[in-house]
């Protein structure tokens, strides 16, 4: 990551070493809402307005993956030419929600499948005339004894 | 069985295909062949719905009173509807509560579009606060992929194969084989579609369904305006879901970026889907076991698999065995997508709950040539679009 790399949206990641997804949870019901939620709890049997910062759990379970073979149309901006395919995971936290994102540079397919288990890092996603622009990314958590060639 | 029901008089389409024309072209042309089919002259209608899409491309927008001009204006009420995939069926779902409330008795429901090449991909413009725009800016997350997490979970979860999704792609495009609204009218092997490039995986190509140009039409009346005219036996709406998910909707959803929590609520008591059909069984007073013929969204040939669940048509994790026994086919217990489904149609989402819902009818009315389930009387459709839009509809006869 070079010095003037900025996430790609404001206020819902981390960075640095320990990067976590910003949530937001009703101080009412305690439901918490990824992308953070702003004005009224959407538990419709919760009348609360206020909501309070937090992070989520760092690793959760893949729920399921794919990937993209194909470049993505715009408003998709591709971080390469020629374009690479880049693969794609939903993943289950521990705050009872699934998230999606891309998954970490240099895993594909063959490295998921359901229920193992993934931890998030923050990479590039493309550069534009800013710099360089970050995103979260699903990173599989390599067991011990799997990692001969790490 | 529910007494609130309305009759199907007549239904019409153009067939489906990559044609370049305006929209309203095939819209009047559906239009009017569901009057012709019904019987009932435009003059006689006093209701007018429109299935809406929501796109840039087109020269103006769909609506209502495009269609009412374009047959020529006769005086008669109009509405639109936009529910994504669902458009067609709540376009319907309008008409029939206004005829059930006594304010119109002959509405005309029309659905059509002219749809863009490749990836269905958001309109143009930044828009930081539209998940529809942050999907593809911030994931690069097509609707292959969406579609491709679904697939992927049933081999996991289920055994599923590459082979089982081709095998209802096969099986679609045999049924579509006669079907003259049809785009795609071939034959197609297990090979053929794991021979196919991978778009998302583990869907290739031949498991993705295309977007089309089409349109459909269907003509609702009161069942009093049925008896008058000699048709007390016509086909019935007999349900209409177009219901919204129930909070805390925990399965990822196109075009969202996550799912709401179950922490704090625990698990809706059915999955969005599920509920979708749970509810026209309900309005119907039918139940899965009364069904004799689906029409369900296979956006991609896994999620046939998925809806025949979701529809309680098997338990969970049984499609598969259902598709393997040949029960799904024409000829099996429960024929699913007799039409040829979007795997021969290609979708034209304005349009597509509309063309369910005429193939039903035709089925229900043994008019089927070529692709007929023999004896069916009850029918259900199914479909989930963006935005927690979905509609299940329920024929009787």
């Amino acid at each position: 990551m070079t010095t003037t790399a900025t996430p790609a949206i404001d206020g819902w990641f981390t960075t640095g070493p320990e990067p976590a997804l910003l949530g937001s949870r009703c101080t009412a019901c305690t439901t918490v809402y990824f992308p953070p939620a702003a004005g009224f709890c959407r538990n419709p049997a919760c009348a609360g307005e206020q909501f309070e910062r937090v992070e989520l759990s760092r690793r959760g379970t893949v729920w399921s993956y794919t990937d993209a073979q194909y470049q993505p149309p715009a408003p998709y901006v591709p971080a390469t030419d020629p374009y690479v395919p880049f693969a794609l995971a939903a993943v289950e936290l521990p705050e009872g929600l699934t998230v999606l994102g891309q998954v970490a540079e240099g895993y594909g397919v063959a490295d998921l499948r359901v229920g193992a288990e993934v931890e998030l890092v923050v990479e590039t996603l493309c550069a534009d005339e800013t710099g360089e622009r970050t995103i979260w990314r699903w990173k599989p958590v390599v067991e011990m004894g799997e990692e001969a060639d790490q | 069985m529910s007494a609130r029901q309305v009759a199907v008089l007549g239904v019409g389409m153009h067939p489906w295909g990559k044609w370049g024309k305006p929209f309203v072209e095939y819209g009047v042309h559906a239009a009017r062949a569901a009057l012709a089919d019904a019987g009932v002259a435009w003059t006689d209608v006093d209701l007018v719905v429109g299935g809406e899409t929501v796109r840039n491309g087109y020269g103006g927008y769909v609506a209502g009173a495009t269609f009412a001009q374009a047959l020529g204006w006769n005086g008669a009420r109009v509405a639109t509807s936009y529910a994504a995939c669902a458009t067609g069926a709540q376009a319907l779902d309008t008409a029939r509560a206004r005829i059930l409330a006594g304010l119109s008795e002959v509405a005309l429901v029309v659905g059509a579009d002219t749809t863009p090449k490749g990836f269905l991909a958001p309109n143009a413009g930044e828009r930081w606060d539209d998940p529809d725009w942050l999907r593809f800016r911030l994931l690069g997350m097509t609707n292959p992929a969406y579609f491709a997490l679904y697939a992927r979970r049933r081999m996991d979860l289920f055994g599923a194969t590459s082979e089982d999704f081709a095998q209802v792609k096969v099986k679609n495009a045999r049924h579509g084989l006669a079907n003259p609204y049809a785009r795609y009218r071939k034959e197609v092997s297990v090979a053929d579609v794991l021979g196919s490039a991978v778009v998302s995986d583990p869907l290739h190509l031949l498991d993705i369904c295309a977007t089309s140009d089409g349109a459909a039409a269907v003509l609702v009346t009161s069942t009093e305006y049925a008896a008058r005219h000699g048709l007390a036996d016509s086909v019935r709406i007999a349900g209409i879901s177009t219901v919204t998910p129930t909070f805390p909707n925990t399965v990822m959803d196109m075009p969202n970026l996550s799912t709401d929590s179950s922490l704090a609520t625990g698990e809706p008591e059915r999955t969005f889907k599920a509920s979708i059909g749970h509810a026209a069984y309900e309005e119907a007073g039918v139940g899965p076991a009364d069904v004799d013929v689906a029409e369900v969204y296979d956006l991609s040939t896994a999620l046939e698999l998925d809806w025949i669940e979701d529809l309680a048509l098997c338990g969970p994790g049984e499609a598969e065995k259902l598709l393997r026994a040949g029960e799904t086919t024409i000829g099996g217990r429960i024929p699913v997508n007799p039409s040829g489904g979007l795997a021969c149609f290609g979708e034209a989402v304005p349009a597509q709950a509309l063309a369910q819902v005429c193939e039903l009818t035709w089925q229900l009315r043994g008019q089927a040539e070529g692709r007929q389930v023999e004896g069916a009387r009850v029918g259900i459709t199914a479909n989930q679009g963006l935005f927690g839009h979905g509609s299940s509809v329920v024929l009787t006869r």
